[in-house]
């Protein structure tokens, strides 16, 4: 690594612990509204799809623009979404549940949000433990490639998970919102694979 | 630090709750008697953004304490009040934008003067009152009950009010009149949420069967905390059932109607497998949205356990006896 890339990877780092500082602050300073609990479980898991979401940026960000050092960072914002979803999970059992796992696994059976959040939660784990270069090479690059496509389900139910949130109520704006980007971040991943295949095909 | 104590307050009265109390007889003491005003006079003040000048003077703010000598009720919860600020500033009232804070943020789109609630239907004598005719023909009560939403967090709130069936019964409801329905205001060139595409039907429609509304736990309330009810918590006129979810306390009502057919209210209409008629709070009814079993009380960081009838199970169980609340949910 050059001085360049440890100075541009501190300052994404920093950058991203941001929104949790702001949680924390806001919690000491009593600005998290009259239900705190409740803002920190939605900002965690906002976040924690908003990193999903610039994960799924850097590749086409590569393909199309031509922006290389987005791959310097990949593995950092991958991480860092699964950071704010352990967040987001360890709120939920601690402040919601109170670590009442009878409790917990009723809910996660009987509210489809929640067993749609758990899933998403679960699939992310395989890939946050396979996310270091020993375990690459480990797997090998063809294997870990194909363990690492798991993103794109991911990304299907982390929007399911929070659709299913706010259908109760019918107010579909934001969900729609993500689900739009994260729509357009899978179809260009279709069409980058037509394109790799018709120049295999010449 | 030494406080003095006026002399017809007696030390031993200053617990928590009386605080607010004889805070609330004190100015109201002085607002009545030093401007001369009478209450009707003092609200319409209260509630009018361009109050005339003359009584804009002496009238106290919205957030002055009006009322006192309120007769307590035996059905008062003894359990801390909610803080008034998230009383007022964590509200659901989709009428007013669909955000928790939306509805302060909106609350002067609502124009609660000049104001009526029409009583039609099923009844002998149809008629409308006034809202000034409300506030002071019947005796105000505080009741100070418990309120749990179905999106499982709660509030203790002091409502001002009087008992639902008092009102009702002046117009004489008909041996048909089996169910009672409530229609809140609909102004969709102020109101933003009844512009927006929130899916609700407007007006919002909700209804009780004859005896829920004649039971003596269900209020009309205008007020809380001895103050005029905030716009976003539904003035001027508004339901308290505070055995059922929320949302069956209908805010800012214009017309009450007898009727022979178990009403629609608006949820029910837009998601019926999620939304029953009845909404009693019931732990043991899921939702696949919120966990009913238990719930956060404002101002509590963990939760509570969840009960039966929101803990009014003594006083309305036998509303329901041999019915499957289950189904009937
Ligand atoms: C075990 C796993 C999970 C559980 C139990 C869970 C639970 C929850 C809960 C209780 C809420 C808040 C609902 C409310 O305010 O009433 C929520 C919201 C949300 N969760 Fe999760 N979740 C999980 C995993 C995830 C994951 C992995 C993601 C992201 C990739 C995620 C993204 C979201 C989002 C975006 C929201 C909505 C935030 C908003 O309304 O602004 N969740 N989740």
């Amino acid at each position: 690594m050059t001085k360049n890339d440890i100075f541009f990877k501190t300052l994404v780092f920093i950058a991203c612990l941001l929104p949790l500082t702001f949680l924390i602050t806001n919690f000491f300073l009593q600005k998290l509204g009259a239900n705190p609990v409740e803002t920190i479980i939605r900002d965690t898991g906002l976040w924690s799809l908003r990193f999903l979401m610039m994960t799924l940026c850097i590749t086409p960000l590569r393909k199309l623009v031509g922006w290389q050092w987005g791959m310097k960072i990949r593995r950092m914002l991958g991480l860092y979404a699964f950071f704010y979803a352990c967040l987001h999970f360890t709120a939920y059992l601690w402040f919601e549940e109170f670590f009442d796992f009878a409790a917990i696994w009723t809910d996660v059976m009987e509210r489809p949000f929640i067993t749609m959040g758990f899933i998403t939660f679960v699939l992310m784990i395989p890939l946050a433990i396979t996310s270091t270069h020993a375990m690459i090479k480990k797997l090998g690059g063809k294997r870990w490639q194909q363990l690492h496509r798991l993103v794109y389900l991911i990304a299907i139910t982390s929007i399911l998970h929070f659709w299913w949130m706010a259908d109760s109520k019918g107010v579909l704006t934001t969900p729609i919102i993500y689900a739009v980007i994260i729509a357009i971040l899978l179809l260009m991943r279709i069409f980058f694979l037509k394109k790799s295949s018709k120049f295999l095909g010449k | 630090m030494l406080i003095k104590l006026p002399d017809d307050i007696l030390s031993s009265e200053i617990t928590p709750e009386s605080i607010y109390q004889q805070r609330r007889r004190f100015i109201k003491g002085m607002a009545l008697t030093a401007a001369g005003i009478t209450t009707s006079a003092l609200m319409s003040a209260c509630n009018n953004q361009n109050g005339n000048a003359s009584s804009s003077k002496t009238a106290p703010t919205q957030n002055a304490p009006v009322f006192d000598d309120l007769k307590s009720s035996e059905f008062n919860t003894d359990e801390e009040l909610t803080k008034w600020e998230h009383a007022i500033n964590y509200n659901n009232f989709v009428e007013l934008g669909d955000g928790k804070t939306s509805p302060i943020k909106n609350a002067d789109k609502l124009v609660t003067r000049p104001w009526s609630v029409s009583v039609e239907g099923e009844v002998d004598k149809p008629g409308t009152l006034d809202i000034e005719e409300i506030l002071t023909q019947f005796d105000l009560e505080e009741r100070i009950y418990r309120l749990r939403c179905i999106e499982a967090w709660s509030m203790v709130i002091p409502w001002v009010g009087f008992p639902l069936s008092l009102l009702l019964k002046r117009f004489q409801p008909t041996s048909k009149a089996k169910f009672v329905e409530f229609i809140s205001i609909h102004d969709p060139k102020r109101l933003p949420g009844q512009r927006s595409d929130f899916p609700l039907v407007w007006p919002y429609v909700e209804g009780l069967r004859i005896d829920e509304a004649m039971h003596p736990l269900t209020i009309l309330s205008i007020g809380m905390y001895g103050k005029v009810l905030p716009n976003q918590n539904g003035a001027p006129i508004r339901l308290v059932v505070p055995w059922k979810y929320g949302f069956k306390s209908s805010k800012s009502i214009v017309k009450i109607r007898f009727v022979e057919k178990q009403p629609l209210p608006s949820w029910v209409q837009a998601q019926p497998d999620e939304y029953g008629f009845y909404s009693n709070v019931n732990p043991l009814v899921p939702h696949p949205r919120w966990d009913q079993r238990t719930e956060r009380r404002i101002g509590e960081f963990f939760k509570r356990d969840s009960m039966l009838f929101n803990g009014y199970a003594e006083q309305v169980a036998s509303l329901y006896t041999g019915m499957d609340l289950g189904k009937n949910f």
